[in-house]
């Protein structure tokens, strides 16, 4: 029974996760986006684990200006699972051989650091399309 | 267990229904399921798009990926290489027709590009079937806001400011008139929904309550905070069965959680709603027809005055307003009076949803900002007209409106403009009509449709729209003479002025308006040897439609 605003925000909060999906900022400009290489060869190498990592971790740290998307093969079938972070108005940043275990080092620096982690980093010639 | 990282929301509204798309749903839950990836995908049924033509929609989220007319087949390859892989299923986009380019995402689509959506913020975005998502999205809150932070002179000055006005088509000030059931000396009160929706082409009320009850719930319970009522009722066509069962689930839940019921919030206001179904007659819409129909009386209008507000539900002081105007109400206390009326042109403000229907290619539901124009709509939004064929006019208004031709698209939107062009807003049915339609039948469409649905209670609507429709019949059967065209013109003028309500008042409107466009397409069917081109004594006593 709600009986009072702070009633009804408690479950406002306590939902969000439901439709945290489906909200864009207005012009999406200030989400940052993780990209997963889901291919064959990235779910093989264990992208899938990577993926739902993401999702959680993100989730649990209430990193709401986040949005995880899956995407198809990029061609970096030796370095699976392949991560791409895109900051805005910064240049991606391709991540190679992301497994599960190395994700939460990804949050922590990158994501909520601005600094990427360096060691991952898959130093292609990278021109955003 | 994983946590959820994709929604597939599936349109469950009842145009992508009818196309199948409880099928979709059904297969790719089973899908989904097999390939074990279920608790990673969760699938959504949702209100209308409002891209009915390009129905069943499918829209993955966070992606954005918008997916058009997926049957059920094509569940397979949304979860295989969407959901599993990560790779759009191309065929599945919506291809712009100019372009021929394929487009991913919603926003990027023309048809969203220049809508705004207040009334359908919802619609599309959540499950209506659920109370706890329309709160997450913000519901509730300007209702709780409204009745512990706010008097009733704050809520109603607030809805005055907005400068809101009735979307059922009288276009009256909403906030006005609730200050006038508010003013009424009485113990009891009542405001009631006016979700009759009887303008053919019209489906804008049933979207919302299908797509988002919830807001109706809101919007009615402030406004009966702020004229003092503990009652309301849902005046709704019983040919909506699904607008009526998630209406119906909605009341359900608002009452589980407390939001409906005894001591609101934990004051003293206490408010509850019913539903009252309609029969499907077009005049029951008329607010004292409709209030007749509630006291199971014969659904015949009353003279006014006195209006409802003074005299109404079992005569009491009572609100009637529209679905659309309710679904505006949360919005505006929300982001404000000033927010609202930013929007918008001077004397009409906000957006107005419309309902496309006719020879266009996007069938749909749209909501734009009003002053928007109707070449924007019909060809930027609506995509232009079917099979490249050329514009010829657009109905607005219903039966009760008015043609539009060519050289008056361009006039901004708003309920002054459309009055001053010959047609009026209406609920927002808008009919587009190609070179191959002929107008007189068009109007005698019309006739047809308002002398079915006049009630018979007064004279010149019972009686003159059967003569104005037999005569339109007389015409486009080429049996028709000068005389027959100038009967006609001066029955519509006698039919306008001489009836009780709303439905005589505005039916011949179709004839006059058809008149003034396109005396062209009357004179074609007419063989008058004596006067070929209308000159001589048959030359009408009103200006409309004289040749010179
Ligand atoms: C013949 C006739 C049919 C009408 N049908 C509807 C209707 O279907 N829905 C509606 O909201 N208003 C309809 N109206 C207008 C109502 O009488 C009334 O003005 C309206 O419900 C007031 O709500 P609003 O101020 O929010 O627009 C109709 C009026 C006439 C004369």
């Amino acid at each position: 029974m709600i009986k009072s605003l702070d009633d009804l925000r408690k479950i406002r909060e306590e939902h969000q996760n439901k439709i945290n999906l489906r909200q864009h900022s207005e012009n999406g400009m200030n989400t940052i986006e993780v990209l997963v290489g889901m291919a064959t060869c990235g779910i093989t190498a264990g992208a899938r684990e990577t993926l739902n990592t993401f999702v959680e971790e993100l989730g649990k740290q209430g990193l709401s200006n986040t949005k995880v998307v899956t995407v198809g093969c990029i061609g970096y079938c030796h370095s699976e699972p392949t991560v791409q972070i895109n900051v805005p108005g910064k240049e991606p940043v391709l991540y190679g051989n992301v497994k599960k275990e190395r994700v939460g080092e990804i949050i922590e620096k990158h994501i909520k650091g601005g600094q990427p982690v360096e060691n991952l980093v898959l130093h292609m010639n990278f021109e955003r399309t | 267990m994983a946590a959820t990282r994709t929604n597939i929301m599936v349109c469950g509204g009842t145009g992508c229904l009818a196309t199948e798309s409880e099928k979709v749903m059904k297969n790719l839950e089973l899908i989904l399921k097999a390939r074990g990836y279920d608790k990673e995908a969760t699938i959504i049924k949702t209100g209308c798009f409002g891209f009915c033509e390009q129905g069943p929609i499918v829209k993955i989220e966070p992606d954005n990926v918008f997916y058009v007319k997926v049957g059920p087949k094509d569940a397979k390859d949304i979860i295989d290489e969407h959901i599993i892989k990560g790779r759009k299923v191309e065929r599945l986009l919506y291809v712009e027709p100019t372009e021929k380019e394929r487009i991913r995402t919603q926003h990027d689509m023309p048809f969203y590009k220049k809508q705004l959506r207040i009334a359908l913020r919802n619609c599309g975005l959540v499950n209506p079937e659920d109370i706890e998502e329309y709160i997450a999205l913000g519901g509730y809150e300007a209702l709780g806001k409204s009745i512990t932070e706010m008097t009733r002179d704050q809520v109603i000055d607030t809805i005055k400011q907005s400068g809101l006005r009735g979307r059922g088509g009288g276009g009256f000030p909403t906030g006005l008139k609730w200050e006038i059931t508010m003013k009424q000396n009485s113990e009891v009160k009542f405001i009631i929904c006016n979700a009759d929706e009887g303008d053919p082409g019209a489906f804008m009320d049933r979207s919302i309550l299908e797509g988002d009850p919830h807001s109706i719930i809101e919007g009615m319970a402030i406004g009966a905070y702020a004229i003092g009522a503990n009652k309301g009722l849902v005046y709704i066509r019983a040919e909506y069965p699904l607008a009526i069962e998630r209406l119906t689930i909605a009341l359900r839940q608002a009452r589980d959680m407390g939001l409906l019921g005894e001591n609101i919030f934990g004051t003293d206001f206490s408010f509850d709603i019913t539903l009252k179904y309609g029969a499907g007659a077009f005049v029951c819409g008329e607010e004292t027809a409709l209030i007749n129909s509630c006291e199971g009386k014969r659904g015949e209008p009353n003279y006014k005055p006195p209006y409802p507000a003074v005299e109404g539900y079992w005569g009491h002081p009572t609100c009637v307003n529209n679905v659309e105007t309710f679904a505006n109400i949360a919005p505006i206390i929300t982001h404000g009076a000033q927010w609202f009326a930013s929007i918008g042109t001077e004397k009409s403000k906000g957006t107005k949803v419309f309902a496309l229907a006719g020879k266009i290619n996007n069938v749909g539901l749209v909501e734009v900002p009003m002053g928007t124009t109707l070449r924007e709509i019909i060809f930027e939004i609506g995509g232009g007209i079917q099979g490249g064929k050329k514009f010829k006019a657009v109905q607005t208004g219903g039966p009760s409106g008015g043609v539009i031709t060519e050289k008056e698209l361009d006039t901004p939107i708003d309920y002054d403009s459309l009055l001053g062009i010959g047609s009026m807003m209406g609920s927002g049915g808008m009919i587009v009509m190609d070179e191959t339609d002929n107008m007189v039948n068009i109007a005698k469409f019309y006739l047809e449709f308002t002398m079915d649905e006049s009630c018979g209670r007064c004279t010149p609507c019972r009686v003159g729209t059967k003569r104005l429709y037999e005569l339109l019949n007389k015409i486009t059967s080429g049996e028709g003479t000068m005389a027959d065209i100038d009967a006609l013109k001066q029955l519509a003028y006698l039919v306008k002025d001489g009836s009780l309500c709303g439905l005589g008042q505005t039916a011949p409107n179709p004839v006059i308006s058809t008149m003034k466009h396109f005396w062209d397409e009357y004179m074609a069917f007419v063989k008058d040897e004596d006067h070929p081109r209308g000159e001589g004594r048959y030359v009408a006593k009103n200006k409309i439609g004289v040749r010179t």
